[in-house]
Formats: structure tokens, C-alpha cells, sequence
């Protein structure tokens, strides 16, 4: 209550400086924070992203990878920053779960940022072991739901993406699978591709390259529309599943009482650097795209916000899984 | 035919001057932090990685795997001149090693290391090129079962570590497996032993704890005894071994490259047992057991060849299978994403020259080290001549540094001077660091592996005896117990039949 107080009190402070500030900014480095280590899918899309904001807003955008706790440390760390538009956050899905997830956050998610915009939407991919038998999705939602007893899933850790698709690909079923988790997604895919375990569901950017390879089998995609990478991939809307549509999206966030003016300056850069060729390029390598330009903004990024912490709360305390 | 028309394209790629000029600058830089206490080639390869961006692809990996193997051979530099390993493997070479340096033959320990470093290198990279699709094939049958066999192997091979009181060794061994399980379990993603402090949440941090009972702990002790603090330093004799020392070090150089070539393949984590394993091999065919502990030479030129050996193998699944086997291989992955270039099964038949490239540079970079490094032992030798007042304070500077710079974690520092502070009790009281970092490496592996397989079988245990692999790595354990305690047995044995004589 008083953390709320006083951040109430620095915006509307620095409310009142806007006007002078928001014409100088940026003035010196921005620092984004990405709260997983460095080399990770997440930190993939900050620096492909920040590099190129760093050209539209003409300062260097500093990537500083916070890993720890499922990204609620480093996003704890923004919460807490000062609010001048000098420390952002690259956040993805776990944004929302986190609120979930763990029941004693260090902040209140809803009240301790602000938004600069949306920037990618990751799709997933339902996936198996290469000799894994059914032929199609729709085989393969059969063969599962017959085989319930001894089908393993994989999972890179409670509150990763493929833990999330795994709960709501159960809860779509209905049928609770041994789950096996991992930490992270190296070993898990490393057993997926030895075969020691049966099904995962993960993101393009860990999957693409090894379905192409076919050393993994795939059975959907979790997007609304096929993927121009795998055209023919069902979508799981298609096999008639759509409460298994999911996609580990990506917002940057600033630290509650950051002057509008400021945020709408870095979401403008972020549309920028949305809009680059090769962005555009390196996103489509790893199976996904940036968000058009209307979703990149504060409003968009607000709205899905709060829509996804609607949206996993009852599925995360149905699974009655927690990280504390 | 095809070997070679690759190892030329490869060659030809790593042989340009650009090339060649990065993996210089990879593997001065990697020597570089190498020897800096505390600053490992992860945290390294994370500040560099967006340097590389403007570079060439193939440019920029190489230089980032020169990084990674320069911070091998100054990683044990460090640990021979002032004790303080800056990873697992380096540990090992610690035992002797510094021992070595305090009887004055701090060269030839690292001599003995770069050259036995090089060989194992030399070796290894032939069979990444020769054998890396099938050694995959091999390396993918390591389910957790299999995992967990081994990590009780290794477990069972740390008891050799200790040269005192086995018992002591074992007690040692325990409370680092007890520390391992501090950080969220990764099962039900409940926080175990972290005191409510959320820093903990992924674990203690293995560089902090490893300098803390190292190097903390040795700079406390040399601080109570001014005498032996000169004497140690002073008796710097001669640099490069002599031809006794050259063929003393031939069999173990040839079985750490062996044994480190095997388990580096594993993505699992067999590269952290490289240099145990060796060490414990070592000691178990020396005529002269009890020189380890003391400053045996085959206790430095083992686990550093079989060190190096793992650090080029596990090349093997991050090439073929886009799998990193650890963080610097996953920092190497999002390099090559953000090049355009998606690691994956396909990246050998896709990018040739990349693939063929960046093995040839392994090469070409363990030669620029073993060059650097040879003239540079004595530069580094005169380090120990700094006076104390001076270079204690440096090393507890840049060890703190680097620790802090890895996660920016202020808990990370505390637990620095914690782990300090029990070392230093630890020396106290004759216990013996080796061993407890061991269990802390290994425990966290021997829990996640375990469960996993109990998982996968539905609960039946039999799963460890029923897969053949992991069933022979149990035998092979109780093999090593067998032999470990035998001569214990006999030793206790004989101590009461002089005793009684007496």
C-alpha cells in the first residue's frame, strides 16, 4: 500500500516534469531488462529488438539478462526501477502466469508497470518423438486419450511454455498425463529426440529446426492459421480444439508512472523496429513474426494483459501446480 | 575422401587471416578471464555476445569457442598459482597442482597442463570430426536411468579425491550433495532450504561457493602464517619438465583424453565428471597413491587432459543436435540464432563450411594456446612473487567482481564470504574442499535423474538394473568401491599388526 502510495506520488511527479523531459528523451542508454539468461529464446527476441530501437531512438539499448525465479526477479527489479524510461522490460507469457503461479510475488502485476507494446506472438507446436505411431492430429488425440496410462509428456520446468501447453492440452482432453519435467528445454528435447520420453508442446523456436530435420514428429500448430514454415501443419482450431490455441506472446513493459509521452515514444521505436527487414527476416527463421503495428502499443498490450491473467488463472488452479 | 575434402574445407575457412585473427582474440581473451579469479567464459561470452553480432557467422563462433576453451587453460592456471578453480573441472587440478606450485614447481604444473591440454585437444577434435553423427546416435540412448548410474559412479569415484580420512571425504561429499538441494524443485516447484530469499530460488551459485572454500579459505590460512607464505613464494625453480617428468605424464595424458573424449558427448552433464574421473583413475593405477593430495604430477596432467577432451566433445551435440550441453554452449546457441543460423539437426549438411570451419579453428586455436600459453608461464609464475599484501587483496576484488557479474546478484557475494568462511573451518579442521564440490555438482544431476527415471519406469526401480547400460555402470561402481575400500581394509589392518607389534 505505501510501495502504491509513493509510486502514485512519482507519477504524478514526474507527470507534472513530462512536457521539458519527454523532448529530451532518450538522453543517455536505455537499459532492457530481460528477466532469463542470456543466449535463451526470450533473450533472442530483446536483442534482435533492442538493436534495432536502439537506431530509431538514436541511443544504445543495453540488454541485461536478471534470470531467476521464472522471470519474476528481474521483473521485480523494473517494478522497482525508477520510472524514467531508462529501464524497460522484455516480459513474455510468464507475465501473466506468474501472477498465478506464485502466490507471494514481489509486486502486484496490474499495478506496478506500464506498457510500451506487444511484440511477438511465438506459436507452438504439438510435437512427439520420431517413431511415435498416429499418422495425424486427429489419430493423434485418439491414440493419447486410449494410451492415457502410459504416455509421458515433457516439460522445461514449471511455468515454461511447454508446461503451460501441457496443462491446457490435458484439460482440453481431459486426460492427466505423467509429466515429466525438465530444466529447460535443452534436455527436454534432448530425451524427446532419444526417444526416452513420448509427446511435448513447445514454441516454434525450439521445435522448427529439429522437425525439419525430422528427427521429431509434429501433429498441430496452436495458431489460429497454418504457419508459412510448416503449411502443412493442421491448426489445432481446425481439429476442432480451440481452447487449445495458445501463443507465448512478448510485451515490453516500463515501470509504473513513466511519463505517457515516453512510453509512446518507445512504442513508436519498438513499431519501428518491428517494421525492419531484418527482424523481420531473423523472426521468420524462428517461426514467427512481430505483431502488426496497431498491437505494439501501450492499449494493445494492456488489454492482453489482463485478458491472459484472466485467462490462466483457472487453469493453472485446476492443475493445482504452483512454483513457491 | 570425404573426411578429408571436409577437414580441407574446414581448413580453408578457419585458415582465412580473419579467422585465424578472431580465434586469437578468442583464446587470449578466454585465457585472459580464465586466469582472472571468478569471471568464467559464461559470464564472458554473455557481455561479448553483442559485440559478435556485426561479425561474420562463422567469424564470431569461432571466436566465442576460443573464448570458451582459452578460459579452460586459464581457468587452471588459476588454480594451480592461488588455489581458486573457477569451474568443476578446474577443482580437480587444484589438489595437486597448487600443491605443486607451493613446493615450487608451479611451471611445470603448468607445463604439464598445457601440454597435456593440447594433446587432448588435438585428439579430441579428430574424433568430433571423424565420429560426431554417430557418437550422437550413441549419446542420445543416455536416458535419465542411464544418467543417474553414472552420477552414482561418480559419486562413488569422489571418495578417491580425499587423500586423508574417508570418512571425512565422505562427510564432505554429503554436505555438498545437502547443498545442492538448496533452489526450487524442479518437480513440484517448491523452494528447498532458501531461507525465504527469493536470490536462491535457482540454486547456490556454483562459482561463489567454489571460490568461497578454495581460494577464500586458502587466502585465510596463508594469512596466519607469514613464514610458510614465503617460502611458498620464493622457490620458484625450474619451468618446463624434465624428460623424467615428460614420460610420467604420457599415460596419464593418454587415458584423461580417453575417458574426457567419452563423457564430454553426454549432454546430460558427463563433461563435469571428466576430470574426476580421470583423477580418480590416476590415483587408482599410480605406484605412488600417496603422492596425490601432495603434488603428484599424473594428478594435474590427467584431469586437465581429460578436461579438455570433454570441453571439445561436447561440441558434438551442440553441432548435430542443436542441444547445448551446458550454459556456455546455450549462450553459443542464442549467437548463432541471432546470426540467422537456427542450430538444429540439419546445420552440418546446411552450412558445411560453418560446421567444417569452426572444428578446423578448435584445432588451430588449442595451438595459438599451447604457444601463448608455454612463454607465458613464467609471467605467470612471477604472479606468485607479488607480495600478499597486495595480490590477496586483487584476487578478493576480481573474484567478487566476477561473481557479482554473472547474475548481478548481491546474495551471490554473501554466500561468497559464507562459503569462505566455512572453508576456512574446513582446512581447520582437516576436511577437504574437492570432495564437497563434487557432491554439489553431482547431487542436483543424482535427484533430477533419479526421480526422472522413477517417472518414466511408473515407480519400479528396477529400471536402473533392467536397462543394460545403466546396469553396467552400477557394476562398474561397485567395482570402484571394491577397490577403493580394499586397500583401506588392508591399510587398518596393518596399522593394528604394527601397533600390537610395537
Amino acid at each position: 500500500m505505501s510501495l502504491s502510495k509513493l509510486l502514485g506520488a512519482v507519477s504524478v511527479a514526474s507527470f507534472l516534469a513530462a512536457p521539458a523531459f519527454a523532448q529530451d528523451y532518450p538522453a543517455r542508454q536505455i537499459t532492457m531488462v530481460v528477466p532469463f539468461s542470456a543466449g535463451g529464446p526470450t533473450d533472442t527476441v530483446g536483442r534482435l529488438v533492442a538493436e534495432r530501437m536502439s537506431a530509431d531512438l538514436g541511443q544504445q539499448v543495453i540488454v541485461e539478462n536478471v534470470g531467476g525465479a521464472g522471470g519474476t526477479l528481474g521483473a521485480g527489479q523494473v517494478a522497482k526501477a525508477e520510472p524514467d524510461g531508462y529501464t524497460v522490460l522484455l516480459h513474455h507469457i510468464g507475465m501473466a502466469t506468474a501472477e498465478t503461479l506464485y502466490r507471494n510475488l514481489a509486486y502486484e502485476t496490474l499495478d506496478a508497470f506500464d506498457y510500451v507494446g506487444l511484440v511477438t506472438d511465438v506459436p507452438m507446436v504439438i510435437v512427439a518423438r520420431r517413431d511415435f505411431e498416429p499418422a495425424d492430429f486427429p489419430a493423434f488425440v485418439d491414440y493419447v486419450k486410449a494410451n492415457a496410462d502410459s504416455i509421458t509428456m515433457a516439460n522445461a520446468g514449471i511455468g515454461a511454455a511447454s508446461h503451460l501447453c501441457g496443462m491446457l492440452f490435458m484439460q482440453a482432453l481431459d486426460v492427466p498425463l505423467v509429466t515429466v519435467p525438465y530444466k529447460g528445454t535443452g534436455p527436454a528435447m534432448t530425451d524427446l529426440l532419444g526417444g526416452q520420453v513420448d509427446i511435448m508442446c513447445d514454441q516454434t523456436t525450439n521445435t522448427t529446426q529439429q522437425i525439419k530435420g525430422g528427427t521429431i514428429k509434429a501433429y498441430a500448430v496452436t495458431t489460429p492459421e497454418r504457419l508459412d514454415v510448416f503449411p502443412d501443419l493442421p491448426t489445432v482450431v481446425e481439429a476442432g480444439m480451440p481452447s487449445l490455441e495458445v501463443a507465448i506472446w512478448h510485451g515490453i513493459y516500463t515501470p509504473k508512472g513513466t511519463p505517457a509521452e515516453v512510453n509512446q515514444r518507445l512504442s513508436q521505436a519498438l513499431q519501428s523496429a518491428l517494421a525492419d527487414e531484418g527482424v523481420i527476416k531473423a523472426m521468420a527463421d524462428l517461426g514467427t513474426a512481430p505483431v502488426a503495428a496497431e498491437r505494439a502499443t501501450p492499449e494493445a498490450l494492456k488489454a492482453h494483459l489482463e485478458a491472459e491473467i484472466a485467462r490462466w488463472q483457472p487453469v493453472i488452479e485446476t492443475a493445482g501446480v504452483y512454483a513457491d | 575422401m570425404d573426411l578429408l575434402s571436409n577437414l580441407a574445407l574446414g581448413f580453408s575457412v578457419a585458415g582465412s587471416l580473419t579467422n585465424m585473427g578472431f580465434c586469437l582474440i578468442g583464446v587470449m581473451l578466454g585465457t585472459l578471464i580464465g586466469v582472472l579469479p571468478g569471471i568464467g567464459a559464461t559470464a564472458t561470452i554473455a557481455m561479448l555476445l553483442p559485440i559478435t553480432f556485426q561479425l561474420e557467422p562463422v567469424s564470431s563462433l569461432i571466436m566465442l569457442a576460443g573464448i570458451y576453451y582459452g578460459a579452460q587453460y586459464g581457468g587452471s592456471t588459476t588454480a594451480i598459482l592461488i588455489n581458486m578453480p573457477g569451474e568443476s573441472s578446474s577443482a580437480v587440478t587444484a589438489i595437486d597442482g597448487y600443491q605443486m606450485a607451493r613446493k615450487g614447481k608451479a611451471g611445470t604444473a603448468l607445463a604439464v597442463a598445457a601440454l597435456g591440454s593440447f594433446f587432448a585437444g588435438t585428439v579430441s577434435t579428430f574424433l568430433v570430426a571423424l565420429f560426431a553423427p554417430p557418437l550422437t546416435a550413441v549419446a542420445l540412448k543416455f536416458g535419465a536411468a542411464e544418467y543417474f548410474s553414472l552420477m552414482v559412479l561418480g559419486l562413488v569415484m569422489s571418495v578417491a579425491l580425499a587423500h586423508g580420512s574417508v570418512i571425512k571425504a565422505l562427510a564432505m561429499v554429503i554436505l555438498g550433495l545437502l547443498l545442492g538441494i538448496v533452489g526450487t524443485d524442479i518437480y513440484t516447484g517448491v523452494p528447498r532450504f532458501t531461507m525465504g530469499i527469493t536470490q536462491y530460488a535457482d540454486g547456490l551459485n556454483f562459482v561463489a561457493v567454489a571460490i568461497g572454500v578454495f581460494g577464500i579459505a586458502e587466502i585465510l590460512r596463508n594469512l596466519e602464517d607469514e613464514h610458510e607464505r614465503e617460502v611458498m613464494t620464493k622457490k620458484v625453480t625450474n619451468l618446463l619438465p624434465t624428460r623424467a617428468e615428460f614420460r610420467q605424464m604420457v599415460g596419464p595424458v593418454l587415458r584423461g583424453t580417453g575417458i574426457g573424449s567419452v563423457l564430454g558427448i553426454l549432454p546430460g552433464g558427463g563433461a563435469i565428471l571428466a576430470s574426476f574421473a580421470s583423477y580418480t583413475m590416476e590415483k587408482k593405477l599410480s605406484k605412488t597413491p600417496e603422492e596425490f593430495g601432495r603434488g603428484a604430477l599424473a594428478g594435474v596432467a590427467g584431469p586437465e587432459s581429460a578436461n579438455n577432451a570433454g570441453a571439445q566433445t561436447s561440441f558434438i551435440p551442440l553441432l548435430t543436435l542443436g542441444i547445448p550441453a551446458n550454459p556456455v554452449m546455450a549462450l553459443m546457441i542464442g549467437a548463432m540464432i541471432i546470426q540467422g543460423i537456427v542450430p538444429g539437426p540439419s546445420v552440418v549438411t546446411d552450412q558445411p563450411a560453418l560446421f567444417w570451419g569452426i572444428v578446423a579453428s578448435m584445432w588451430i586455436g588449442n595451438l595459438m594456446l599451447v604457444v601463448l600459453n608455454l612463454p607465458l608461464i613464467g609471467l605467470w609464475v612471477k604472479l606468485l612473487t607479488v607480495p600478499y599484501y597486495i595480490l590477496f587483496p586483487i584476487i578478493m576484488a576480481m573474484s567478487s567482481i566476477g561473481v557479482y557479474s554473472v547474475n548481478s546478484n548481491a546474495f551471490d557475494l554473501y554466500a561468497v564470504a559464507f562459503f569462505g568462511l566455512l572453508g576456512y573451518a574446513m582446512v581447520k579442521l582437516r576436511f577437504e574442499p574437492a570432495p564437497l564440490l563434487l557432491g554439489f555438482v553431482l547431487g542436483p544431476l543424482l535427484e533430477e535423474n533419479l526421480r526422472r527415471a522413477m517417472i518414466l519406469s511408473r515407480g519400479d526401480p528396477t529400471t536402473f538394473v533392467t536397462r543394460p547400460i545403466s546396469a553396467g555402470l552400477l557394476v562398474v561402481s561397485v567395482a570402484v568401491l571394491v577397490l577403493v575400500f580394499l586397500p583401506q581394509i588392508r591399510k587398518r589392518r596393518e596399522e593394528v599388526f604394527t601397533e600390537s607389534d610395537a
